[in-house]
């Protein structure tokens, strides 16, 4: 083959397969607009995104684009727990004792085998019912001075949902740790033994075979599947709303409900996450080949 | 011989790897400043009998003393045996996202507690001594096999070892690379480093071995000087291991 021939160039059956697609899109279109005989209305859209406040005197965001934020807030928030737990408890599934082992194993293993949406109403309950109280959130935001309570809102969102997104922070945080923490294991397991060995050889500790050896070749390796879980993490957010966390798609149900515009509204949050993740998986590829390039 | 201290003693050491037994009942005394090459078939245990010496493999039976310590389960001695026995290995073992220097720093800086310019140092001393000193800022996949085995040997001589084993270091190079590394090899011999090396390199067996230690099926058959295992060898399993190897 001719070097650069099979670069970017549309082929026949290519061409076929384009026109197949575009042909069911507009197919789809038709019936929805004359089969389904639905109205479309897009005029209430930019209104639940951000709308005039008479009081403020300024445009604020409507629920919709609340909803975006306190998204955006519960994937960055939980994206720490669960990288820590992840890393916690993938190093602990290579430890060469029973019990840290079974112990990580245990968790795995139970988040991964039971639908996330079951997990979340199950673990729901009990942190709304043990972990909050124990943690004492709504005392401290009842209680915070308004210089604490700014600082607050700016990291959690509206004061009065501080105890909500905190509780959907810890459940996303749970189940995503769990798919983390296989990552974080297979990115230790693919370190061959050579290294331990080549290190103990020249006298470093354990601790210092994992600090100096191990996991800084792990850590390279696992940062584009850790990369692409975190996209997950955002779009998986979205069951959150069942648990009543205010974030993108619970508000887009209750838009929906309150002004009948079904489509209208959960194509626009499809938009909204389409954005978000695109934005993010471009970034991560950034990313990625800057690493790559400073390598060789 | 018998002027010089020992720093190796192995006595009775026998070893299983689950039913089968890799070393059986192995003696070897080796001094300070000796050089010793143990060759023998693949399978004969001579690499377990190595590892064993800086406890990378576990002995079940018999003792190991190394400079008047005894290898046991004793872990905090361990870290302090290693330290002063220098290992290279067949595949380099390199650290990959480590510089060369930065690979030879890591043990300086980390074990024996010297200052980064201290290692740097003693670093760029001991690639120059191995003839890579243009090296130093690469990372381990730029070098040849060569480059990358002696800059292994450099990383082992920076924690200033009082003995280098040496596993069969050779063995993944082309002819050219195996040169170069046995130069350094042969360097490091005459300035009076203790040398535990396993080899097929019967060439440098003759000319740098004060002993030749012959094994097979998990035993040495025989130890003597070059001149006399190359000429005269008593075991029939000798003869025949030398005639296969020496032939071509």
């Amino acid at each position: 083959m001719i070097p650069g021939r099979n670069r970017a160039r549309l082929g026949w059956i290519d061409a076929a397969v384009l026109t197949a697609a575009l042909a069911a899109v507009a197919y789809v279109v038709y019936r929805v607009d004359s089969v389904l005989e639905y109205r479309w209305d897009w005029s209430v859209i930019p209104h639940f995104l951000y709308r005039w406040d008479d009081e403020a005197q300024r445009w604020i965001p409507n629920l919709l684009m609340r909803g975006f934020f306190t998204t955006i807030r519960l994937a960055l928030l939980s994206l720490i727990p669960a990288a820590l737990f992840g890393a916690v408890f993938g190093v602990m599934r290579t430890a060469g004792r029973l019990l840290p082992r079974l112990l990580s194993r245990t968790y795995v293993e139970l988040i991964r085998n039971i639908p996330p949406l079951v997990f979340i109403f199950i673990f729901y309950f009990f942190i709304s019912s043990q972990i909050m109280p124990l943690l004492g959130v709504e005392d401290l935001v009842r209680g915070a001075s308004p210089a604490r309570l700014r600082s607050l809102e700016l990291v959690f969102g509206p004061a009065s949902l501080i105890p909500n997104v905190i509780s959907g922070v810890i459940c996303l945080a749970m189940f995503q740790g769990a798919y983390m923490t296989e990552i974080v294991r297979a990115g230790i397991q693919s370190i061959p033994g050579t290294q331990t060995e080549a290190g103990l050889s020249i006298g470093l500790s354990r601790w210092q075979l994992w600090r100096r050896v191990i996991l800084p070749q792990a850590i390279r390796r696992v940062i584009p599947p850790l990369a692409g879980q975190f996209i997950t993490l955002v779009k998986d957010s979205s069951i959150l709303s069942l648990i009543s966390i205010q974030e993108l798609s619970f508000l887009a149900m209750e838009t929906a409900v309150s002004t009948t515009r079904v489509f209208e509204v959960w194509i626009t949050v499809a938009g909204l996450y389409f954005c978000l993740c695109y934005f993010l998986s471009l970034a991560f590829d950034r990313l990625e080949k800057r690493a790559a390039m400073a390598r060789t | 011989m018998t002027s010089r201290a020992t720093l190796i003693q192995i006595e009775g050491v026998s070893k299983w790897f689950g039913d089968f037994q890799v070393l059986r009942n192995v003696n070897l005394q080796v001094a300070e400043r000796e050089r010793i090459v143990i060759c023998g078939p693949s399978g004969s245990g001579k690499s377990t009998l190595i590892r064993c010496i800086n406890r990378l493999e576990e002995h079940q039976e018999g003792r190991i003393v190394f400079a008047g310590r005894e290898l046991g389960p004793d872990a905090t001695d361990l870290a302090q045996v290693r330290r002063e026995i220098g290992m290279v290995f067949q595949e380099f073992n390199l650290f990959p996202h480590l510089t060369v220097l930065e690979n030879c720093m890591l043990g300086p800086t980390r074990v024996l507690g010297m200052t980064a310019a201290e290692a740097r140092d003693r670093a760029l001393e001991f690639l120059n001594r191995v003839r890579i000193p243009e090296q130093a800022g690469k990372h381990p996949g730029q070098l040849s096999g060569g480059q990358q085995q002696r800059a292994a040997i450099a990383r082992s001589l920076c924690m200033q070892p009082r003995v280098m084993l040496f596993d069969e270091p050779t063995s993944a190079l082309d002819p050219v690379m195996i040169k170069e590394v046995l130069d350094v090899m042969n360097d490091l011999a005459e300035s009076g480093m203790t040398m535990i090396v396993v080899t097929h390199e019967m060439g440098f067996a003759r000319t740098v071995a004060d002993r030749v230690a012959f094994m097979d099926e998990g035993s040495i058959v025989e130890c003597l000087p070059p001149k006399q295992f190359f000429s005269n060898p008593s075991d029939e399993r000798t003869k025949l291991f030398l005639s296969q190897i020496l032939s071509h």
